[in-house]
């Protein structure tokens, strides 16, 4: 057991946080909000030359074979500076069903792009009726000779409005709510048939609704399994889940921190407001929930290669659920202990809170997860 | 980074697994499996052969029988495992408590006189710390020691005294300077016998029904200046460096696992209405959500034991360890009651104390009859051993600089 980064870890780790602490101030993240894309192509570009987009990828397709640990501590970073770049969406999304579901030729013609920073991914699994439920598709993909025809809608697709591919779940066969009969296709986003309307999430990142109308693929767009792609976007979400704790964690850890330097220096009553035991109770209890938040992200970074799917999943679920519950109670304390001055725009401590809000709904919230984790009858089995 | 257990650590635990099984008598493991607490002839008989298997005070230097080989992981994992079958770990008091002080504190014929009998509980120790008066403020304890002498004679009362009933003697706070600027240092710590003339236990009965704690009072009670541990007036001290040892295992981690699968396999059978207790999904949803948390909890864990795995020197003061004492107990409860509502209407049946037999034939099952009375004990944990407010003060102090 070892809780240690690696020296090429920690090397990784110091560049990116130096890069961040240069380039992505508050201010700074207020220009990228306004610029064209509502993020910085610099940025993107920064992210490229230290090999950012390239992590998770085989050395042999490009990439720098790096793992779960790596991922987390890079989301950690961009979580404490909130960082708009679609990373996320390309790179540990789109990224992990080139990695797990593209052909070798796939592979070699995408990674090398996606490591430049010149092609960009969304993953659009959502539908109007769907929720949480990855396995609630009623977009179809009929066979349509050796190809495929895609017809439906996708919704809150994480910067599908700037993505070059969009991957997406279809039904293949079967009814809206089976597991089986589900596929992964990975469609251009200029192809014909493909309408996008793009705008702004509530943390400031971009969501895209996609309709699909008669969009017709190739055989090879089809990635894995025509009927088990269930599995292939577990295998994703898992690891995505993983990359999101980091993050999440990244994000309360600088919220905890901006909290209690607040604390510290804001007088009410002739004094700093810290010393009043109430407050104080309320930010180590803060703190507990950072702590188990920071010790779940770790077991997220071990387990998210795991190859037992159950075990997998059980445990990223778990996962999951302390990410939104601490995100949750960080995020209410922080703006409750500043008071007034955190629900303005012009303060960084609610645009955390807002993004931990949003990290939260992503790919299940912790009630949803919680649910999830019933029906596989919990983290561990009885005696 | 790399969270796994090695295939060493992995080959003890079987080891662990192993002896226990051959070794820990039926009784005992089935009067603990109830939930219940070990006798005090349970206690003594294992302790002794723990300690015959070199495995009592691991965490004592070599020379007192430690085994300084051991990582603090292979440590926890034979903690673990205790706690886990379950079977009695050792004496807290002996081994945890007040070993460490004398190893750390006490003279040569103190630490050969005691220590091998603390760990093999050829004497079994009580703590004196709290007062009528002292509670969370430990430190205004008014119990007073004034040489004459060769002796202190100490007068006044302790109270909380866990299992004086049993105890052949007892380590002590008492004021022996009251006119100290700082009230922290007047105080100094002895070891007493507890048959010393003067000295009355009384039980005080928990609200459970039990009898595991008392009142301890000192009416003119001599005490030889030898049994002063440590420097006089400075025994603060010592209280201040006991409190802090070995935190890992107050998150209970494996007892709480071992409580949890026991739950799930009872809540299998337990009526719920038209469906088995696990079925209803409100209790479920309670029982995953403690799940999830002790999974926090141990991962917490094994965090603090890798820093305790590190050399002295290179050791900071780890915040997860703050996590350990209040989620440990915040958990430990939340199980009591989940025990308390699997239980159901026959949860209402008292469990017959010791002795006792007024449940006999059955009426309910042993765990549904002990789930109010765990529950009703257990309030103790957020209290005991710096309570929950205590600790956020603490914290708010220690590591967020408030």
């Amino acid at each position: 057991m070892d809780f240690d980064l690696s020296e090429d870890q920690r090397l990784l780790q110091d560049s990116l946080t130096k890069l961040l602490a240069d380039k992505y101030k508050f201010e700074d993240r207020k220009r990228y909000l306004k610029s064209a894309t509502y993020w910085s192509q610099e940025m993107w570009e920064a992210y490229a030359d230290l090999g950012l987009l390239g992590l998770p990828f085989a050395e042999e397709d490009g990439g720098f074979g790096a793992g779960p640990v790596e991922v987390m501590l890079m989301a950690e970073a961009m979580g404490s500076a909130i960082t708009l770049e679609p990373w996320l969406a390309t790179v540990v999304m789109g990224g992990g069903f080139i990695r797990h579901g593209a052909s070798a030729a796939q592979r070699a013609a995408m990674v090398p792009q996606i490591v430049a920073g010149k092609l960009k991914l969304a993953f659009g699994y959502t539908e109007p009726q769907s929720r949480h439920d990855l396995h609630d598709v009623a977009t179809t993909a009929k066979k349509d000779g050796a190809g495929w025809v895609l017809e439906g809608r996708k919704g809150v697709v994480l910067h599908g409005d700037v993505a070059d591919h969009i991957i997406v779940t279809a039904r293949t066969g079967g009814a809206r709510r089976d597991k089986s009969g589900i596929g992964v296709f990975l469609v251009p986003a200029n192809a014909k048939g493909v309408t996008r309307r793009g705008y702004p999430t509530t943390d400031g990142l971009r969501g895209a609704e996609i309709t699909l109308d008669h969009v017709s693929l190739p055989a090879e767009a089809l990635l894995g399994d025509a009927g088990n792609g269930l599995a292939l976007v577990d295998r994703v979400m898992d690891e995505t889940i993983a990359a999101l704790a980091g993050e999440a964690l990244g994000a309360m850890d600088a919220l905890q921190k901006l909290t209690l330097d607040y604390l510290k220096t804001r007088k009410q009553f002739g004094r700093p407001i810290g010393t009043f035991q109430s407050l104080q109770h309320r930010a180590a209890e803060m703190m507990v929930s950072l702590e188990e938040a920071r010790s779940m992200a770790m077991l997220a970074a071990m387990m998210a290669g795991e190859a037992d799917a159950l075990e997998r999943r059980r445990q990223m679920s778990a996962v999951k659920v302390q990410i939104g519950r601490s995100g949750k109670f960080i995020g209410q304390s922080a703006i409750q202990l500043h008071g007034g001055i955190a629900m303005t725009m012009e303060y960084l401590g609610g645009h955390y809170f807002k993004r931990l809000t949003t990290i939260d709904t992503m790919f299940g919230d912790a009630d949803h997860h919680l649910t999830q984790l019933m029906a596989m009858g919990g983290l561990n089995q009885a005696a | 980074m790399d969270l796994r257990f090695t295939d060493d650590e992995r080959a003890f635990r079987q080891e662990v697994r192993d002896w226990i099984d051959a070794n820990l008598p039926a009784d005992t493991r089935e009067r603990l499996a109830a939930g219940r607490t070990p006798t005090k002839e349970m206690q003594l008989n294992w302790q002794k052969k723990l300690n015959a298997k070199g495995w009592c005070v691991p965490h004592w230097p070599a020379e007192w029988g430690g085994r300084s080989d051991w990582s603090a992981i292979k440590r926890f994992i034979l903690l673990e495992e205790l706690q886990g079958t379950p079977a009695p770990i050792p004496l807290g008091f002996n081994c945890n408590m007040l070993g460490p002080v004398l190893i750390a504190f006490g003279t040569e014929e103190q630490k050969k006189f005691f220590l091998p009998k603390l760990a093999n509980l050829d004497l079994w120790f009580c703590q004196g710390f709290s007062e009528p008066g002292a509670g969370s403020d430990l430190a205004s304890l008014k119990t007073r020691a004034v040489r004459e002498g060769d002796h202190y004679i100490v007068n006044g009362q302790k109270t909380w005294t866990t299992l004086a009933q049993y105890a052949d003697w007892i380590f002590l706070l008492v004021r022996t300077n009251p006119e100290a600027t700082k009230q922290q240092e007047g105080i100094s710590f002895l070891v007493v016998e507890m048959n010393t003339p003067g000295i009355t236990v009384r039980p005080i009965i928990t609200i459970d029904g039990a009898h595991e704690v008392n009142e301890v009072f000192f009416d003119d009670v001599k005490v030889p200046v030898a049994n002063l541990v440590g420097t006089e007036h400075r025994g603060w001290d010592c209280a201040k460096f006991l409190l802090s040892n070995e935190r890992t295992g107050q998150a209970r981690v494996g007892a709480s696992k071992d409580r949890m699968r026991r739950l799930k396999l009872i809540a299998q059978n337990a009526p719920g209405g038209e469906r088995p207790m696990i079925e209803d999904s409100r209790f479920r949803e309670r029982l995953v959500e403690v799940e999830v948390q002790l999974k926090a909890l141990e991962m917490t864990t094994m965090r603090v034991l890798a820093d305790e795995n590190r050399q002295l020197s290179e050791r900071k003061p780890n915040p997860a360890s703050s996590v350990l004492k209040i989620r440990g107990t915040e958990i430990q409860q939340s199980i009591s009651d989940l025990y308390v509502m699997a239980a159901g209407p026959y949860g209402m049946v008292g469990a017959d104390p010791d002795g006792d037999r007024w449940n006999e034939p059955e009426l309910a099952p042993e765990w549904a009859t002990l789930a109010q009375p765990t529950y009703f004990n257990w309030r103790k944990q957020t209290i005991y051993g710096g309570s929950t407010e205590i600790q956020k003060n603490i914290m708010a102090k220690a590591f967020l600089g408030l």
